[in-house]
């Protein structure tokens, strides 16, 4: 449970840091006019920003738990490693390689580039669904290799990230089928901007994610 | 900073007044209405919850006497009462009942920030409780294994349900856990960017700390349990061994090899005991805010009170082992967690302290919420004092699965919240319904569940230390149980089941005053906080045309040298009017 205790100190240092700040100094009991520098908004940006950031500390705190268990359950002598398919190595390109055709869409969306978003979301997509494809293949390789998902726990825990990772970009690609139906109808860069600005982050966190357990993953 | 009211400024928010039945009612947005489906719904799944345990409390004070009541569902009744009352009742109804209510209301938002998503949550808490309901109708009934679901007897035959009870129960655990997050990320959401003009942080009412922290609590532990579910499904679906070890089932070997049960304990109560928080620390919000307003006086020490409430919350997570004293781990962890959890005595003592010093000398007023309020402080400090036995490893060794614990968690986390249920639900009544409800009936429901649930959990305190071992059927023929034991045990069944009968005065008072009580009127308990400020019950929308401004923190009763004995947040410090003094030498 270390690397959830450690994620979970980071969190707190952060929240805690953060709300000494904002109350420290603070006498409540004084009454203040509400004049324009006492504000009802905590941090300086959307709402929906503020909900993808709390969504993220949620998505990381379940990585993280999963990775934890993983690391208990290894020590137990009946584990035996899994020799992981060279197609990961594959995928994991092309989900860098989608994480950046995102980022270059959200670049076009910024800057108002209309011309580059139907060409940005297409590539970006096609390149999380060969993503997801390529990790299909991969269990495929695994199975017919006789790595069964119970035939030992290092097997299944490979088969269970991965699943849980690809869950996780599956309900990127909803969001992502959204701002794509929006653009092809005819919306412009500003309207799906946010849209788009808050799927590259989350592509890059789940890239993130991906490389942290394909480490994980390598290394036992 | 410069100010723009987010309510105002985003066109993120949409209101729409709903304008059929359907969208005003069932599928609405509206956080009041969403409010008011999570609590009902929480509260008559909590009725079931109820009569389970006045079920098994028969079987209990009246062995071998009624015939529906068998070892098998005996079980099943003991580990559904307590998941109901947990989850499926108590985070439901402080998270999604009083959260929804009281956030926007208390913030001065014009509702939640995803008002959809918001509504997607209620109704997908309904999934769930439906889930857990039909697991009693699947062949082989609800799953038996304790509401802890330790593996490996979780999942292995001859513990009931599990064919389908144990998997309907994991499957109705993740569903609601999707249902909180969709919550949770609104409450947090809401708290941080939608809050009125003036509205500092510091200047929110405890009630909103403490549903916040109880919320961001809630989104880092429900994970763990999310994670420990779907290992146990695997386990129980594809054979596959995370927490399942090599055994023998029925005389053959099972094809488990090598799981660690003491994992699934890690994860689980990494979850279980911030879990504890979850549910104690809207409690902790709400009484505080009751007792401020019905004494007339400001909380004392509000801020100590809001660091107290965040530093129960990052406490919370590093004690979680202190229900593991029995498991066989290293030593030096228990004296660790020993630790931690003896360190978490003192946030919480200093919000007792609070407390009893926000009553001194103030002008109490001992209506229905009032009582409830300071029941709690009773019932806190009781189960909070047996909570300091428990966390020595070497006292917890011989208590550990006796009924003293039984006695220990229901005095701490299922009667204090409880009360503070009643209570909220009597002092926020009239802005829901705009009616006040019946003081006599209410008073009796207090006299009755207070004293009622003392006199079942002292006693059962009592038989923890003679040693009666928790989970058992019936005790049988043991010889250190003399015979005056098992006469407390009749008696604490009926004690059970007056307070099971009480709560009909409850369920009559609040259905009947629906109609019958007297016109509330916008502020009958003339408290300071913002909803208190708009029509009982608010409009859709909560404040007209303009949002409110806050001036002032939400404690200012009893303010000296001025006419009235509140001072509403909304009213700047030029509209107080002067007036008689309040007894403050000049």
């Amino acid at each position: 449970m270390y690397l959830t205790l450690i994620f979970l100190g980071v969190i707190m240092a952060t929240v805690i840091t953060w709300l000494l700040r904002q109350t420290l100094n603070t006498q409540p009991w004084v009454s203040q006019p509400a004049d324009d520098a006492v504000t009802g908004v905590s941090i300086n940006t959307n709402t929906k920003t503020v909900a993808l950031t709390v969504f993220l500390t949620v998505a990381t705190s379940i990585f993280a738990l999963f990775i934890s268990a993983y690391t208990i359950r290894m020590e137990e002598p009946d584990w035996r490693p899994v020799a992981e398919p060279v197609l990961l190595w594959f995928n994991t390109a092309v989900l860098i390689l989608a994480s950046i055709a995102y980022h270059w869409t959200r670049n076009a969306a910024v800057s108002g580039v209309q011309g580059r978003l139907k060409p940005g979301l297409f590539v970006s997509g096609a390149l999380t669904i060969l993503f997801l494809v390529g990790q299909l293949v991969a269990w495929q390789q695994l199975n017919a290799a006789g790595y069964y998902v119970e035939r030992n726990v290092a097997n299944s825990f490979f088969y269970l990230l991965t699943a849980v990772h690809g869950l996780h970009m599956l309900g990127g690609m909803w969001v992502w089928a959204r701002s794509t139906i929006r653009v092809w109808s005819g919306a412009d860069a500003d309207s799906v901007r946010l849209s788009i600005e808050l799927c590259t982050v989350y592509w890059h966190f789940l890239l993130l994610v991906w490389i942290v357990l394909f480490g994980v993953l390598l290394s036992t | 900073m410069a100010y723009v009211s987010i309510a105002d400024r985003d066109h993120e928010i949409e209101h729409h007044d709903p304008e059929t039945f359907i969208t005003k009612y069932i599928w609405s947005q509206d956080h009041k209405v969403i409010a008011i489906q999570y609590g009902g719904l929480a509260i008559l799944i909590g009725l079931v919850g109820m009569i389970m345990s006045s079920m098994f409390r028969l079987q209990l004070g009246f062995p071998d006497t009624f015939a529906f009541i068998n070892p098998e569902n005996y079980y099943q009744l003991v580990t559904i009462h307590g998941m109901i009352m947990v989850i499926y009742l108590l985070t439901a109804l402080f998270l999604g009942g009083f959260g929804n209510y009281l956030i926007p209301l208390m913030c001065g938002s014009r509702d939640m920030v995803f008002p959809f998503m918001n509504m997607l949550s209620v109704w997908v808490y309904a999934v769930s409780v439906i889930i857990l309901v039909v697991s009693f109708f699947v062949p082989g009934g609800a799953t038996g294994a304790g509401w802890t679901l330790y593996p490996p007897q979780a999942i292995s035959p001859g513990t009931p349900g599990t064919d389908w009870g144990i998997l309907l129960m994991l499957i109705s655990l993740a569903v609601f856990i999707v249902a909180f997050t969709m919550g949770g990320l609104n409450y947090v959401t809401t708290v941080l960017q939608a809050r009125c003009k003036g509205m500092t942080l510091m200047r929110m009412p405890l009630s909103v700390w403490a549903i916040f922290v109880a919320t961001i609590l809630g989104l880092l532990a429900f994970p763990a349990l999310l994670v420990a579910a779907i290992m146990m499904m695997l386990d129980r679906t594809l054979e596959t061994s995370f927490f399942m070890p090599a055994i023998l089932q029925a005389g053959e070997v099972s094809n488990y090899s090598g799981g660690s049960p003491v994992l699934f304990q890690h994860l689980f109560w990494f979850f279980g005991h911030p879990e504890v928080y979850i549910v104690a620390l809207p409690a902790f919000g709400l009484v505080s805010d009751i007792l401020s307003t019905h004494a007339r006086k400001n909380i004392f020490g509000y801020r100590m009170m809001v660091w107290a409430i965040l530093a129960i919350g990052g406490l919370s997570f590093i004690v979680w082992a202190h229900h593991m004293y029995v498991s066989g781990m290293n030593p030096y962890f228990g004296f660790f967690f020993a630790t931690t959890t003896l360190i978490i005595a003192v946030p919480t003592a200093i919000k007792v302290y609070n407390w009893v010093l926000t009553l001194w000398q103030g002008n109490i007023h001992l209506r229905a919420p009032m009582l409830f309020a300071i029941g709690f402080i009773f019932t806190f400090t009781h189960g909070g004092l047996s909570g300091l036995f428990l966390g020595n490893v070497t006292i917890d060794l011989p208590l550990s699965d006796t009924y003293f614990v039984v006695a220990h968690f229901h005095m701490v986390m299922g009667v204090s919240p409880v009360l503070v249920v009643f209570g909220a639900i009597y002092h926020w009544y009239p802005k829901m319904t705009g009616r006040m409800y019946n003081e006599t009936m209410a008073k009796w429901h207090f006299w009755l569940t207070f004293l009622g649930t003392y006199s079942l959990y002292l006693p059962m305190h009592y038989v923890g230390f003679l040693g009666l071992p928790r989970r058992y059927f019936s005790m049988g023929d043991t010889a250190f149980m003399p015979e005056s034991a098992v006469t407390l045990n009749t008696s604490m069944s009926i004690s059970a089941l007056i307070i099971a009968a009480t709560q009909v005065l409850f369920l009559y008072n609040i259905i009947v005053s629906l109609k019958k009580g007297e016109k509330a009127g916008p502020n009958p308990w003339k408290a300071t906080s913002l909803e208190w400020q708009t029509p009982s019950p608010p409009k859709h929308g909560n404040w007209g045309h303009s949002l409110p401004e806050v001036h002032r923190w939400a404690y200012d009763y009893s303010v000296p040298g001025q006419e009235e004995d509140y001072i509403p947040q909304t009213v700047p410090a030029t509209d107080v009017p002067v007036g008689r003094d309040h007894g403050v030498d000049h």
